[in-house]
């Protein structure tokens, strides 16, 4: 009986103490489109130890801010920060890379494509491969639906946007054709000849072909090295000398453990 | 069973007590009866509940969408670039459209093929080709959209010497042949519900076979033939899965059959996984138009109801 009480008791002061060491939060927040895998790794960080990680997606822009105003202990953004947009009191490092392959029809005699050819191509100004050197056939601009990540991806890379009463919205044709997710895209194109599409790097197979951009092949070591152009680095940026919570969980996404899962999430690692 | 509570009824001399023996036997059986009736109501109910409910959530997260756009620009706006304009012409077009092609290709073919089920096959050809129907119906509609992926699409593509497939025309032949088993069984029930006596008469003026089909079967057999057209519209307007892989989906206005267009139905079911705010919210309001044309689709099914229920 007293066995029972007692090992009730410690089970109890054992529930307590685990919530009254349950420590610090550490806050992230910036570019949307990083939110999500910030979140993958939050998570899996979170099992290992017992920091909060708060991941809020607000936007590069403010991502940015939020580092230099010290308002989040961590800045996300998805587009290259200047030094000067910083200050000198905050750093920043590449957490991920994450590049969008071009591809066609394996029978489509292209093989390099300029950025610009690409971006005509989505807007409806290029629509006959003859004009980018190909044969005289119609082009088949296949996108990935609005709010799509990769769409988004490939519209801020490609400066596919434009304004409209002040909101950015796409600037891809409304004649483009439309599919859900990576695996739509690449049976339409591997099915059409005349069919173009872009798809995350990690999706290329053999079924389609993906392009050169300026001469340089789709691979994640010319990504790596930054040559392939359709290709964004994701930002972390902090304070010189970060809270310790915030610097641990920087050092847990850099480790090995942290790039491997920014791996199997589809993104390419930096070591 | 009747005969032995007669019995036990009639041993009890005591008129006061057969009284009570019967109203307790009353009060026992309206147990089950109460149980049942409650039982009906909560089924009848649930139905209600989840059509209200759904119209509930599809107005309250809709309206702030038309609000915001307009309830004239929502609908006539070409344009569909959220988050800046919502602008559903050419889904609500697409969708017309091709319902309306599915509906001219496929009932002609489900009518004639109605007549025949009833009137012309021998016994055991007409037990072949209708489970054959049958089956058509039980078919997922994701099945009928890799069909016309694999089948139709290409087929378009070099038929008419166009460079993508995917185009309204493919849209129209799937959902053609989606309708079939529906307008075909409610239009073969209801030639066989028109009374023999018409036929024979026909047949005994001298009239002959075609003739007494296409002048007295097929006009006293109308209402219901009507019935089943609306219903097979109705399943064309609301498919979603087969269209999405053969439409092509483009945002778009089509200028012709040829040219990729997107149902409202897709512009839902593409859009939705992703969108928030206003954008999530319009995606409702093309739930709302949808809704709209669903209920006044079922209208015309009650009017024409009402009809056959009076001639």
């Amino acid at each position: 009986m007293n066995n029972k009480i007692f090992s009730s008791i410690s089970a109890l002061s054992l529930l307590l103490s685990s919530a009254a060491i349950a420590g610090n939060t550490v806050t992230v927040s910036g570019s949307t489109s990083v939110t999500g895998l910030m979140e993958v790794l939050a998570e899996t960080y979170q099992l290992q130890q017992n920091d909060y990680i708060e991941v809020q997606g607000t936007g590069s822009g403010a991502g940015i801010r939020a580092a230099k105003e010290g308002t989040s202990m961590i800045g996300m953004s998805s587009r290259p920060v200047a030094t000067d947009e910083l200050g000198k009191d905050v750093q920043q490092f590449v957490m991920a890379l994450d590049g969008i392959a071009v591809a066609v029809n394996n029978q489509n005699p292209i093989k390099n494509l300029s950025i610009e050819q690409v971006k005509a191509i989505y807007t409806g100004d290029i629509n006959n491969w003859s004009q980018v050197g190909g044969d005289d056939q119609a082009i088949v601009a296949v996108t990935r639906e609005v709010g799509s990540g990769t769409r988004g991806a490939f519209e801020d890379i490609m400066g596919l946007t434009r304004k409209i009463n002040d909101i950015t919205v796409t600037a891809i044709s409304a004649r483009a054709q439309v599919q859900s997710g990576n695996g739509s895209i690449k049976t339409l194109v591997a099915n059409n000849s005349a069919a173009i599409g872009f798809i995350s790097l990690g999706s290329v197979d053999e079924s389609l072909a993906a392009l050169q951009i300026e001469g340089v092949d789709a691979t994640k070591a010319n990504i790596q090295t930054g040559d392939y152009g359709i290709a964004r680095p994701f930002v972390l940026m902090a304070a010189n000398s970060p809270e310790p919570e915030a610097q641990q969980f920087i050092d847990y996404i850099m480790s090995s453990e942290g790039q491997q899962v920014i791996a199997d999430h589809g993104y390419i690692e930096v070591k | 069973m009747t005969d032995i509570i007669d019995t036990q009824l009639a041993n009890l001399s005591n008129k006061k007590e057969l009284s009570q023996e019967l109203k307790r036997r009353a009060m026992r059986t309206d147990y089950l009866g109460t149980f049942f009736k409650y039982l009906f109501f909560l089924s009848a109910f649930i139905g209600v509940l989840s059509v209200a409910t759904i119209g509930y959530f599809l107005f309250y997260e809709g309206i702030p969408a038309i609000k915001h756009a307009g309830l004239i620009e929502f609908l006539s706006g070409r344009e569909w670039l959220p988050p800046a304009l919502y602008g559903i012409a050419s889904m609500i077009v697409a969708s017309l459209v091709s319902s309306l092609g599915a509906v001219i290709i496929g009932v002609p073919i489900a009518i004639l093929c109605a007549v025949f089920l009833a009137e012309i096959a021998p016994k055991w050809l007409a037990n072949l080709v209708r489970p054959a129907i049958e089956l058509l119906a039980g078919i997922p509609s994701v099945v009928y959209g890799f069909f016309g992926l694999v089948i139709i699409v290409p087929a378009i593509q070099t038929l008419f010497n166009i460079p993508a497939g995917s185009t309204l025309l493919a849209a129209i032949i799937v959902l053609s042949v989606m309708i079939l088993p529906t307008v075909i069984t409610i239009a073969e029930t209801s030639i066989r519900a028109v009374p023999s006596t018409y036929k024979e008469g026909a047949l005994a003026l001298g009239a002959s076979q075609v003739y007494t089909i296409f002048k007295v079967i097929l006009p006293a057999a109308r209402s219901g033939i009507l019935a089943g057209i609306v219903l097979g519209v109705a399943r064309a307007v609301g498919e979603t899965m087969a269209i999405i892989m053969v439409m092509g989906n483009a945002p778009a206005m089509p200028n012709s059959l040829l040219e990729s267009a997107r149902s409202l139905t897709a512009n839902i079911a593409l859009e939705m996984s992703y969108a928030t705010g206003m954008h999530a919210s319009s995606l409702y309001a093309t739930g709302i138009v949808l809704l709209i044309f669903v209920m006044l689709l079922n209208a015309c099914l009650l009017y024409l109801n009402r009809q056959r229920a009076y001639s």
